[in-house]
């Protein structure tokens, strides 16, 4: 019945065009970018061959963004994904079925908001002076925690993480609740019957069953991490100094602030790299997850 | 019926006020930031956690005058166009990817899903001297575009799931009665996907309304700018009326929670279906 190839091929166009041209060129693009010496409103370019790379290496802030991007990684896959799957577990749970609708709505509820919103209005509560993260330790008890938290190089990139934990571990709960929901309930209640329940279940039944699940929010936290961007650029711009710089924002910066568009092209096939081993790791452990679990 | 014991009771009551305290954390911010909204600046720095003695609105209509009216119209503009265009060109591809078999069809699905890995990250750099030749930079086109084309491989892929599901029977019935394929597409197939249709439409409008990094990249004319970068612009301008600029968050939230609250579920189908949220 569908057999007019013409007719077929107006139908794909479009789309197939769009993602052509506006995905996959500015990619390519990109590789031959880096090779030159560039701004972005003249027309002058001159070709450097691999000087734009061999910068990469011997720039620190390189390494420092590198750093963070690692670090937001590895914090957003413990808390993240941790508590996210906690959390589900204890929705999931009977005694708190009945308030899971309730807890999942307010949960999930930062993710749907623009992070511009959330950063500004977390920026003004972490203000030393008239925030209200520092008056709420001094009222716990822990006034001596108290500081500047994101005007010092110490603490600015901790206090960004720990907003985007903020934000996202109801979405990283949402996806550990969908995985939970398709454990069939004979396997809780043959546990049961075995004496198994509550934390016990919950490692021998759950996290086994989860584990699909598992390497997928790891692999969305731990990309995630390496393009953060937004967060980074609305709360500090990757300052003070360079502290809080990552990948992305320090892109942003040659490019769009000392316009090196030459380099910036450069950090940005460092990232495709970047991502491109991880994507690969993904691959490789899903790959062999699956065959165990098949076999 | 079981009697609960007092060990499980216990634990109940401790593990729901654990739940309920981080409720809180997440919640409170929110409020606070509504309520801050309706004081005046010299209250809110005399207390940051207080009520409002009298409840203002002023913050929210010079909030709203300051610029977040500009900004919200250009939102409305950019993330329907870009919606509806997405919508239309991922449902003819995906109708293509199902319907039709070529002897590079693989190739061509792999080619369209490939797309989800790329990272828009990478390509802002190029894609600005790009939209710049094309004479689309500053224009609210030169974030639609993009836009569309970064979505195009995650919608369709949604959509290519649900359209192998769907019953050919329908499909042949149309064909016999003289139907041409775009026919039975637009007659037939759309209207049995309206669900897909939905999650899509809502998955790619939260996307596109709090997108950021274009927004910032691609335009130059505070005039064009879209919420979120206009959020930033706003934090210039009022450097120290705190209580407005909170106005100004809390009218770009509400909206988002507002839709959230009332399509929660086909938000949440589209969210978990590929693990891919921005």
């Amino acid at each position: 019945m569908y057999k007019s190839q013409k007719r077929a091929l107006l139908y794909a166009v479009p789309g197939m065009a769009l993602v052509l041209i506006f995905v996959y060129y500015p990619l390519i693009l990109t590789f031959y970018n880096a090779f030159y010496r560039w701004n972005a409103f003249s027309p002058v370019r001159t070709f450097i061959g691999f000087e734009n790379f061999q910068r990469l290496f011997s720039d620190p802030v390189i390494g420092i963004a590198l750093t963070n991007n690692t670090l937001y990684a590895v914090i957003s896959v413990i808390f993240q994904c941790g508590l996210g799957l906690v959390l589900a577990a204890v929705l999931e749970n009977k005694m708190f079925s009945k308030f899971q609708g309730f807890f999942r709505t307010i949960y999930f509820m930062p993710v749907v908001v623009s992070f511009a919103v959330i950063g500004i209005l977390w920026q003004l509560a972490l203000h030393p002076a008239s925030g209200i993260v520092n008056p709420f330790l001094h009222l716990i008890g822990l006034g001596a925690f108290a500081q500047d938290w994101l005007g010092q190089s110490t603490t600015a990139i901790y206090s960004i993480i720990f907003v985007s934990q903020w934000q996202n571990i109801g979405y990283i709960m949402l996806l550990f609740l969908v995985a939970m929901q398709k454990i069939p309930t004979d396997y809780y209640e043959a546990a049961a019957i075995d004496g198994a329940t509550g934390i016990k279940s919950f490692f021998h039944i759950t996290i086994p069953l989860v584990k699909e699940m598992t390497l997928v929010t790891v692999v969305i936290t731990v990309i995630g991490a390496y393009r953060v961007f937004d967060e980074v650029f609305i709360m500090t711009e990757g300052g003070p100094g360079m502290s809080s710089q990552t990948l992305v924002t320090y892109m942003y910066r040659t490019g769009f602030r000392t316009d090196e568009m030459g380099y910036a092209s450069a950090i940005a096939v460092l990232m495709f790299v970047v991502l491109l081993i991880l994507t690969l790791i993904q691959i490789r452990v899903a790959g062999t997850g699956r065959s165990k679990g098949e076999g | 019926m079981k009697k609960i014991s007092p060990a499980a009771l216990i634990i109940k009551i401790v593990v729901l006020t654990l739940l309920f305290i981080y409720a809180l954390t997440i919640i409170y911010p929110l409020i606070w930031m509504v309520i801050q909204g309706f004081r005046t600046n010299r209250e809110f720095f005399s207390d940051t956690w207080g009520m409002p003695q009298v409840w203002v609105y002023q913050n929210y209509i010079d909030a709203w005058n300051f610029g977040i009216r500009t900004y919200f119209m250009n939102s409305v503009f950019v993330t329907a166009t870009s919606v509806v265009l997405t919508v239309i060109t991922s449902s003819l591809l995906a109708f293509f990817l199902t319907r039709y078999s070529f002897k590079i069809s693989k190739l061509l699905l792999v080619f369209v899903l490939g797309g989800m890995m790329l990272s828009p990250q990478i390509s802002v750099i190029s894609l600005f001297q790009l939209l710049q030749t094309m004479n689309l930079y500053n224009t609210h086109w030169a974030l639609i575009i993009p836009y569309v084309a970064f979505r195009i491989p995650f919608i369709t892929f949604l959509m290519r799931g649900y359209f192998l599901g769907m019953p050919r029977e329908i499909e042949e019935a149309a064909f016999i009665d003289g139907c041409s394929s775009f026919g039975i597409f637009l007659r037939v197939v759309l209207p049995i996907a309206r669900p897909i249709i939905a999650t899509s439409a809502l998955l790619a409008a939260m996307t596109f309304w709090n997108e950021f990094m274009f927004g910032l990249v691609f335009i130059e004319s505070d005039s064009l700018r879209t919420i979120p970068v206009g959020l930033m612009n706003l934090r210039g301008t009022l450097v120290t009326r705190w209580t407005t600029l909170i106005a100004g968050l809390a009218l770009s939230a509400i909206p988002i929670i507002m839709v959230f609250l009332a399509c929660q579920k086909q938000l949440v189908r589209g969210l978990t279906a590929g693990g891919v949220k921005g």
